[in-house]
């Protein structure tokens, strides 16, 4: 049986050229980078040029990339570091209500430490008012943290009119970055950003590593207290083979981005024509245009997620659902439920996340099992039936 | 996260799918905000369950306990339907992850709902059988496994 790999928001296949140009890190230049005889300076050397090579694609200075852990940690950092420090200055920040839960779980937990968040709303595509944004600044505001893109559904922020108000207003903002990074072109000046997440594993390289834009100027505690590893700003030795890794898979994506996107582009719009007219009762979530590339989202009525992934998987296609039973808690995306999904519709959520290696021959094969999957599950739901009911009444 | 064999096979497979005409007790339980509901059909004749018929929106696992539940209760009396527990239903299953007990929970009550519709409707007793609770809860056992 085949296997389609349609998860890419989950997490990404690493390239073999990533691999490659990290595996020399493991074994012959293993030093610890603040030794200092040669396999050391050489693996230092390796680092510096990595945070070169990310700085120069992300349109930053190499002083301003901090490596980390990946994008939760990069949240935390931002958000915890940026409040601790103007905390006298202010207890205000600003969110949305789609973020990921690296930054929502983060701003709870500063809410119940004395700070205030305002969650701004989205509209039915997904996308935050950079107007509401202005709205919400006070005088204690001290932080705004809007995604670029979202993970789930994929629609992309107006990040860099958001970037401009925050500028105005002379409050920090940061980007969670982590879903537009090396899919779409990310430029920190053009973005007008002061912070932004990003993570390897994203984007074709490995997991565990990843980095936050922190701008020139801008203050920051550490989250991790240590040694004087990034700067003295983040403590413990540098996972090197991990950050050659980040830095040639963001090499890599971008120099392929435009091919890439148009292919994929191609293929999602595809998918998504393909569904809507073989499909009755389906909703496209997300914005129409203004989505990832690798993105698409969709939303079945009378029908659940989880069971929805599970006939899926025994056809050999791995995608994901907003469904409460894939997130183990009772309540369904709080993402769906922001763009005024009710419940019910929210459960019965679909994303397909495609990648580049993702074929036209795999669009169709999963368009030829998707119908009778859904159907088989609309036959079995008590809703279907009802909805059935009362049409023929 | 695992589901065992059987909840598979009961998902991939699931006995009694469809619903019953005129059916001697009807019992649906859960909402979609919840984002599961089970609505189960018995057919009872002299006290015994001749034939059952599930729907259910719903997760693998709460698929998996509405076939188990209904191939239970098959051919069986009313008093012996109301000695199947969540945890028999459970326990024919292999087991259920955590945070899908609550679906042995809602097959189990799906069931005594049906069973008290079958006792209105026919004003009779059935000893044990509390009638249905409302269907806005959150059906979460007290204690998970």
């Amino acid at each position: 049986m085949q296997k389609i790999y349609f998860d890419n928001a989950a997490t990404t296949s690493m390239k073999k050229e990533v691999i490659d140009a990290m595996m020399p890190y493991f074994t012959e230049s293993f030093g610890n980078p603040s030794s200092i005889y040669e396999i050391a300076r050489e693996n230092k050397k390796a680092l510096d040029e990595s945070r070169d090579k990310i700085a120069k694609l992300l349109g930053a200075d190499s002083k301003e990339i901090y490596f980390t852990s990946g994008g939760t940690e990069s949240d935390n950092w931002a958000i915890k570091g940026i409040a601790d420090v103007y905390k006298d200055k202010g207890n205000h920040i600003i969110t949305s209500s789609i973020e990921h839960h690296a930054v929502l779980h983060t701003c709870e937990y500063l809410e119940k430490n004395g700070f205030e968040v305002t969650y701004l709303p989205v509209d039915e595509y997904g996308q935050v008012n950079p107007k509401d944004v202005e709205k919400a600044i006070k005088d204690n505001t001290i932080l705004i943290t809007i995604m670029y893109a979202n993970n789930e559904i994929g629609t992309i922020q107006p990040i860099e009119e958001i970037g401009k108000i925050a500028k105005e207003k002379g409050v920090i903002f940061h980007t969670d970055a982590v879903q537009a990074v090396g899919h779409i072109p990310v430029d920190v000046k053009k973005a007008n950003v002061d912070l932004l997440s990003l993570s390897g594993h994203k984007f074709h390289g490995p997991k565990g590593v990843g980095a936050l834009y922190i701008r020139k100027g801008i203050k920051i505690k550490p989250l991790l207290h240590g040694g004087a590893q990034e700067r003295g700003r983040r403590g413990g030795t540098e996972n090197v083979p991990g950050i050659v890794g980040l830095a040639k898979a963001l090499e890599l994506a971008v120099e392929n981005m435009e091919e890439n996107n148009k292919k994929m582009i191609e293929l999602r719009d595809y998918i998504i024509k393909g569904v809507t007219e073989k499909i009755e009762h389906v909703k496209l979530n997300g914005h129409p245009t203004n989505r990832l590339p690798n993105n698409i989202n969709f939303t079945f009525d009378f029908i659940e997620g989880e069971s929805l992934l599970l006939l899926l998987d025994m056809k050999g296609i791995y995608a994901s659902s907003g469904s409460a039973c894939t997130s183990g808690s009772l309540d369904p995306s709080h993402v769906l439920l922001s763009i005024g999904l009710p419940h019910e519709r929210a459960h019965g959520s679909l994303r397909i996340t495609i990648g580049d290696e993702n074929t036209k021959a795999e669009a169709d094969y999963f368009l030829e099992v998707l119908p009778s999957i859904v159907q088989r599950l609309r036959d079995m739901s008590p809703l279907y039936e009802e909805y059935k009911k009362q049409k023929n009444r | 996260m695992m589901y065992s064999k059987k909840v598979m096979d009961h998902f991939m497979n699931p006995r009694n799918v469809g619903e019953i005409e005129n059916a001697s007790g009807v019992g649906e339980v859960g909402n979609a905000k919840c984002g599961d509901i089970m609505k189960i059909y018995l057919d009872i004749e002299d006290n015994i369950i001749k034939d059952v018929k599930f729907k259910t929106f719903g997760c693998g696992a709460a698929v998996a306990t509405s076939s188990m539940a209904t191939e239970m209760v098959k051919g069986k009396t009313i008093q012996e339907a109301m000695k199947i527990t969540n945890k028999a239903v459970m326990e024919a299953l292999d087991g259920l992850p955590p945070v899908k007990v609550h679906c042995s929970v809602l097959a189990e009550e799906a069931l005594q709902a049906a069973l008290w519709d079958y006792a209105q409707k026919n004003g009779i007793e059935i000893e044990g059988l509390k009638p249905p609770k409302s269907g806005d809860h959150h059906h979460i056992p007290e204690n998970d496994e």
